[in-house]
């Protein structure tokens, strides 16, 4: 993939590091303006969810596995967060951590019976484990079936700090968002990382040159749930609620379009495409269910005309990589 | 009448033969859809390499025109029996010419991705007509009541669905294993360039392939129709469920799809008699053992 041509003074690598640099400038600047301009519960709100599109895009980006049940991790995290944090008094950071710690149990069984089949079937397999844990949630007591967990205490961050105050809570969440951020683009550049995008791209031939490409992808499929989780953990400290909608499967529908529309395997597409999907949830919510067939018409556009996705285009157009 | 009793290592639980053969029963029916859905779903996975993920919002649809078809026009069970299935496989073939016949080239994931979004934009659409509440369709006259055999009692109608799906099932079975158009659509499977060679428009082929495997999921549908409400929802949760069957049965037998579809519909009406909390997981428990312990599916190939 990484053909090293020299244009003018600058080597291609040296050409996208730079730009990925630009853009994670202007992103970093964006993100400590935006409460000041838009309603901060939404960008916090937009940042769990592009957390989320980012831990789904490292499977199917970069190691070309498409997880069709990524809400397992999500909401299986956003219910023992907002349990331990509610019934348990635990701190925000460790409900948080509790809820991430939750993901990552999940990812592991789900992912060593899931990697046990290739390509379409691992899809599937991912949907059937997240509808098979949508159940349990549904029956399970702790989760208050159909009402979820509500009224989630926000608590005070370490003991200290108040996290009633949008501006506090909102410090807390960028700093979650960026660290997740920050770690996906080290998995990503790392020896690690270059050896998941070897099997996305032939796998027999990355287990000829003696990768045990299964482990590879359990631990990237680990990784992956337990960023979700992250995401789902830290999305329930702020809305303050955990509920059915986070286990079911549109949830996991809702994170593939993210990342499809941003751009799959590009590191800033998801964040852009979970911007641009919660911003027309929020602007045709009066319209009702027509925002299901506008998510329908969104996918099916996408994978026709627009493979590539917003970021992925531009970087084309650019002949950048973001 | 009398009492099966489970011996006292699981629990010891009597039921009244009544119940345990009634909930059999249930359990044929929901396996006949299954069969009838995961059989679908294999064909045409067969032929275009797509898994079809619309193939739940095409059950709901079948469901959806019968009941559409007895409101406007008066005509019921039976002629909707026919038209049904032959107006959403014809939508089906207008979505294969008009989307998925551009991506057979590209990997299935893309496929699957457009498919989910066909699936809500025809579920979004359904709902915003009818809203998400169910409907309910009347039973034809003709098959109303049932026939008390002693043990339990057997509703006309839903030894009827049992019988139609087995039927269905195997007849598609027989045409391709057993036919030569059967033969042809196999060889297209195998190595689609070499049959065209030989004249045969493989391009019409895949197309009615498809059609034929959503008018099948159009039948399930209008045979649920008068068993469940009619509802928008009805088949995004089956399909989930017709899924976890294919991996189960793996996708490279048609009578494994057919087998394992009535199996695991009978294993889930016995668990829900036996272990009512535990009938929405079984299926998913029982792909992950078999996962465990046999990774290619029950009658899949090793890929």
């Amino acid at each position: 993939m990484e053909r090293v041509t020299e244009t003018g003074a600058q080597t291609m690598p040296e050409r996208h590091e730079r730009s990925q640099w630009i853009a994670f400038a202007v992103m970093v600047a964006a993100l400590l303006a935006a409460p000041f301009f838009v309603y901060p519960l939404f960008v916090m709100q937009a940042l769990c969810f592009a957390l989320f599109a980012l831990a789904f895009n490292l499977l199917i980006g970069y190691v070309g596995l498409l997880s069709f049940g990524h809400a397992l991790y999500f909401g299986w995290a956003s219910y023992l967060s907002a349990y331990s944090a509610k019934a348990w008094g635990f701190t925000p950071e460790l409900a948080i951590l509790t809820g991430t710690l939750t993901a990552a149990i999940c990812g592991l069984v789900a992912g060593s019976l899931a990697i046990r089949r290739q390509g379409i079937y691992f899809a599937m397999i991912t949907l059937a484990l997240a509808q098979m844990m949508f159940f349990v949630a549904l029956q399970a007591k702790f989760t208050g079936g159909e009402d979820g967990i509500q009224a989630v205490p926000r608590g005070y961050l370490f003991g200290v700090i108040d996290l009633r105050n949008d501006m506090a809570m909102y410090a807390v969440v960028l700093v979650v968002f960026l660290f997740g951020f920050l770690f996906i683009h080290r998995i990503i550049h790392s020896p690690f990382g270059e050896v998941l995008k070897a099997i996305r791209e032939n796998e027999p031939r990355a287990i000829s040159l003696g990768y045990k490409t299964d482990r590879y992808k359990l631990i990237a499929f680990v990784l992956s749930a337990t960023l979700a989780g992250l995401a789902g953990s830290t999305k329930a400290i702020v809305l303050q609620i955990a509920s059915l909608t986070d286990v079911n499967w549109p949830m996991s529908g809702e994170v593939v379009l993210m990342s499809l529309v941003g751009g799959l395997g590009t590191i800033f597409g998801p964040i852009v495409g979970a911007i641009v999907i919660l911003t027309m949830q929020y602007k045709l919510a009066p319209v009702g269910e027509w925002v299901l067939v506008i998510q329908g018409v969104i996918f099916v556009a996408c994978v026709l005309l627009f493979r590539r996705g917003i970021v992925g285009e531009i970087a084309h157009k650019l002949k950048i990589r973001l | 009448m009398f009492e099966l009793c489970l011996p006292a290592i699981l629990g010891g639980k009597c039921i009244p033969s009544a119940a345990l053969f009634g909930q059999l029963l249930i359990g044929l029916i929901n396996g006949s859809f299954y069969a009838l859905l995961s059989l679908g779903l294999a064909v045409i996975f067969g032929m275009l390499n797509i898994i079809n993920f619309t193939h739940g919002a095409q059950y709901m649809l079948g469901a959806f025109t019968a009941y559409i078809i007895l409101q406007k026009t008066g005509l019921g069970y039976w002629p909707a029996l026919i038209i049904a299935p032959l107006i959403v496989g014809v939508l089906g073939i207008i979505i294969e010419r008009t989307m998925l016949q551009w991506l057979y080239k590209l990997d299935h994931l893309y496929g699957l991705l457009l498919t989910f979004g066909v699936a809500l934009i025809i579920e979004g659409i359904v709902r915003n007509e009818y809203g998400s509440a169910g409907l309910p369709y009347t039973l034809p006259d003709s098959l109303r009541g049932g026939q008390n055999l002693g043990f339990m009692f057997l509703p006309n109608y839903r030894a009827w669905v049992v019988g139609a799906s087995l039927v269905v099932c195997f007849g598609t079975w027989f045409v391709i294993e057993r036919t030569r158009l059967g033969a042809y659509l196999r060889a297209a499977t195998e190595n689609p360039t070499l049959v065209r060679a030989f004249g045969i428009n493989v391009p019409r082929m895949i197309t009615l392939t498809y059609g034929f495997g959503v008018a099948l999921a159009a039948f399930a549908g209008v045979m649920a129709a008068p068993i469940y409400n009619v509802s928008p929802q009805m088949g995004a949760e089956l399909i989930i469920v017709v899924f976890a069957v294919v991996v189960i049965g793996g996708m490279g037998s048609i009578l494994g799809a057919i087998l394992t579809g009535f199996g695991l519909g009978v294993i889930e009406g016995l668990t829900k008699v036996f272990f009512p909390e535990a009938s929405n997981t079984v299926i998913f428990v029982i792909m992950a053992i078999v996962l465990l312990v046999r990774p290619a599916g029950l009658f899949g190939r090793r890929a």
